[in-house]
């Protein structure tokens, strides 16, 4: 049932992202409360690093437990950037970009040789040490007293500042990172990368140089957490270090693993769903982690593969393509925006 | 004062080396990463205080059925939710996702019932303290290590001795070849987690009883060094854990000691990560060959 709604929504897919599109750009313009559009900021900062991270985890098939930890180096270096320096957002946002890359780079080097369970706790206790230093180090981060008025960021003198813009300003980068994600995944480096997910024997006899593309995969990721990072300082404009801690982490990859690992339109499912929930579920706060747990242990009995993680849209597009050929070159419904 | 940061270090150190080895040897068997043995350790600490106030302070009962009720949960644990992933022969991941929600939910099923406040645990077996020099040891330290290193012989006797061990062993080197000999998969598995569940829950009592305050973080933390202390010694190796625990807490401690007890984690952990550089496969561990 599942495969044949999925098959149906491959056939329409340009219709469909462009419908969504329109949707999301409509919904600032009719929803007023600035409740609503806080949460949709939010959610779309998820959508960031939920899709980073699935790159991480679900396409490259290296577990990380420490997406946090970029997230919060990117927060703390936009903040700094744009506290200390008055930097503009055009600055603040690479910057934010750049050094969580570096961060990213970094612990991959010497990490990434490891195998699969080594690197889990690895990044696990890398966002136990990087949330130590954000604790301890006063003069920069301010320990936990946290950064308190973060600007709000300006492009090249166009100031962000309601709710509305935010909402573009975070839809422009949702978008950002689909287009650069989803570029990498259908180049010949996406093949490389699937290829060393399923199997890294075989892959490096291929002549895929594993440890090289496992690096960029990092490296990208990470960039796109501290993008996410950049975001949520100056949109909130207050950060200090509880915000960044494992269990930040552990909800990122609950929601990846929610949508389905290795499934891109998946992990928009899970940020969204999980976003909302919780929202949705406010006078249960104290429950939210207990819910997250029941949720992952459930989830992992039912469906091991979360929701779509079975579902390879790229293979279900070309079965149906094929399928008018079996059936007796009977032709399917004309597509109407493709003319061939 | 080096002789006194060596001295708690390694008593702090023999508790992690404890927790690490059911973590380890629950690896060994399942190659799989539990991160629900810091929650059991929270969970021993927590049953022996409820027991103490309930058994009217007698401590030596509480800490007995503590340690038959964390044996419990550890069963249950492999029982309810990661013996029907097996059945279903679900990825790895499933396994270790599973552990990991199952964390959550014993955490906070916790704090929710106790609270989030951390609670007085009481020191049963204070003693006193003698001097080695300039170095104080309370007999606390002294129970901890004798009580420490005296389960890890009884466990190596169990694991390197007896019957049971062997078909350990024989599991953690080939599920499949272990069963066509005969070996109840399912019964050893469950055996090993009611190991670690044990080993948690006396370890988590006495660090309750050496710093007399237990909170529902507690396991956090020691999840984390314990991860560290296994993964330093090499995974899947059990004199590794035990070395890999000590030398965390000795570190950890002469970090505070001398450098800042702000960093002491982070110190502890930043040279797991430089150890790692140059073995990959920890202290301990041998080089794994792939197979295609």
């Amino acid at each position: 049932m599942l495969e044949g709604f999925c098959t149906k929504l491959q056939r329409h897919h340009a219709a469909i992202t462009g419908a969504v599109l329109v949707i999301t750009c409509l919904i600032p313009f009719c929803v007023t409360s600035t409740y609503v559009l806080r949460i949709c900021v939010v959610a779309q900062m998820n959508i960031i690093l939920v899709l980073s991270l699935n790159m991480m985890t679900g396409l490259l098939g290296q577990m990380s437990f420490g997406h946090a930890a970029f997230f919060g180096i990117g927060a703390y270096t936009a903040a700094i950037l744009s506290t200390k320096l008055n930097m503009p957002a055009q600055v603040t946002f690479p910057a934010a970009m750049v050094v969580a890359g570096l961060f990213g780079i970094l612990l991959g080097l010497p990490t990434l040789k490891l195998k699969g369970y080594y690197f889990v706790i690895v990044t696990m206790v890398f966002c136990e040490i990087m949330r130590i230093v954000e604790l301890n180090w006063m003069e920069v981060t301010r320990g936990p007293l946290g950064i308190m008025t973060i600007p709000k960021p300006g492009f090249f003198g166009l100031r962000i500042s309601t709710q509305r813009e935010f909402y573009f300003l975070a839809l422009a980068l949702v978008i950002l990172t689909v287009i650069v994600i989803r570029n990498i995944m259908n180049s010949r480096i996406g093949y490389a990368i699937l290829a060393v997910r399923d199997d890294e024997v075989a892959a490096e006899s291929m002549g895929i140089n594993i440890f090289r593309y496992k690096i960029l995969v990092f490296a990208v990721a990470s960039c796109f957490a501290g993008l996410a990072g950049a975001l949520y300082a100056q949109y909130t404009g207050y950060i200090d270090p509880t915000s960044f801690t494992n269990n930040k982490s552990n909800e990122l990859l609950v929601m990846v693993i929610f949508g389905g690992l290795g499934n891109l339109v998946g992990s928009f499912i899970g940020a969204i769903t999980l976003s909302v929930i919780p929202e949705l579920l406010r006078g249960l706060a104290t429950y939210r982690q207990l819910i997250y747990g029941i949720i992952l242990v459930v989830l992992m009995m039912v469906k091991p593969d979360g929701l779509l993680g079975a579902v390879n849209f790229k293979y279900l597009g070309q079965r149906d393509k094929l399928k008018p050929l079996k059936d007796g070159g009977k032709k399917r419904g004309a597509i109407w925006w493709k003319k061939s | 004062m080096l002789l006194q940061q060596i001295i708690n270090g390694l008593t702090i150190g023999s508790t992690y080396a404890l927790v690490s080895i059911g973590f380890t040897m629950v690896f060994g068997v399942l190659e799989l990463t539990n991160f629900a043995n810091s929650s059991l350790y929270m969970l021993g600490a927590y049953f022996t205080l409820m027991l103490y106030n309930a058994t009217g302070h007698h401590f030596f009962v509480a800490l007995l059925m503590s340690i038959i009720l964390t044996g419990i949960a550890g069963y249950c644990l492999d029982r309810f939710a990661l013996r029907r992933l097996r059945r279903k022969n679900a990825p790895k991941l499933a396994g270790l996702i599973t552990t990991l929600g199952m964390s959550m939910i014993f955490d906070n099923g916790i704090m929710l019932i106790f609270g989030s406040e951390s609670k007085s645990f009481p020191n049963q077996i204070d003693l006193g303290r003698f001097y080695i020099g300039n170095a104080i040891v309370s007999w606390t330290q002294v129970i901890i290590m004798v009580v420490a290193f005296s389960l890890m012989a009884i466990l190596s006797i169990i694991v390197y001795g007896t019957k049971l061990g062997k078909a350990m062993r024989s599991t953690s080197q080939n599920v499949e070849a272990a069963r066509l000999m005969g070996i109840n998969i399912n019964s050893v598995i469950a055996f090993t987690f009611i190991i670690s569940g044990i080993l948690a829950c006396i370890s988590g009592t006495m660090v309750g009883m050496y710093y007399q305050t237990v909170d529902v973080n507690m396991g956090t933390m020691i999840g984390m060094k314990t991860f560290a202390a296994a993964i330093l010694g090499g995974v899947g190796v059990l004199p590794g854990a035990v070395i890999g625990g000590l030398i965390i807490g000795i570190i950890e401690t002469i970090a505070a000691g001398y450098i800042s007890t702000g960093y002491r984690d982070a110190i502890a952990f930043t040279i797991l990560i430089i150890v790692l550089l140059f073995k990959p496969t920890g202290l301990f561990g041998q080089k794994q060959i792939n197979k295609v």
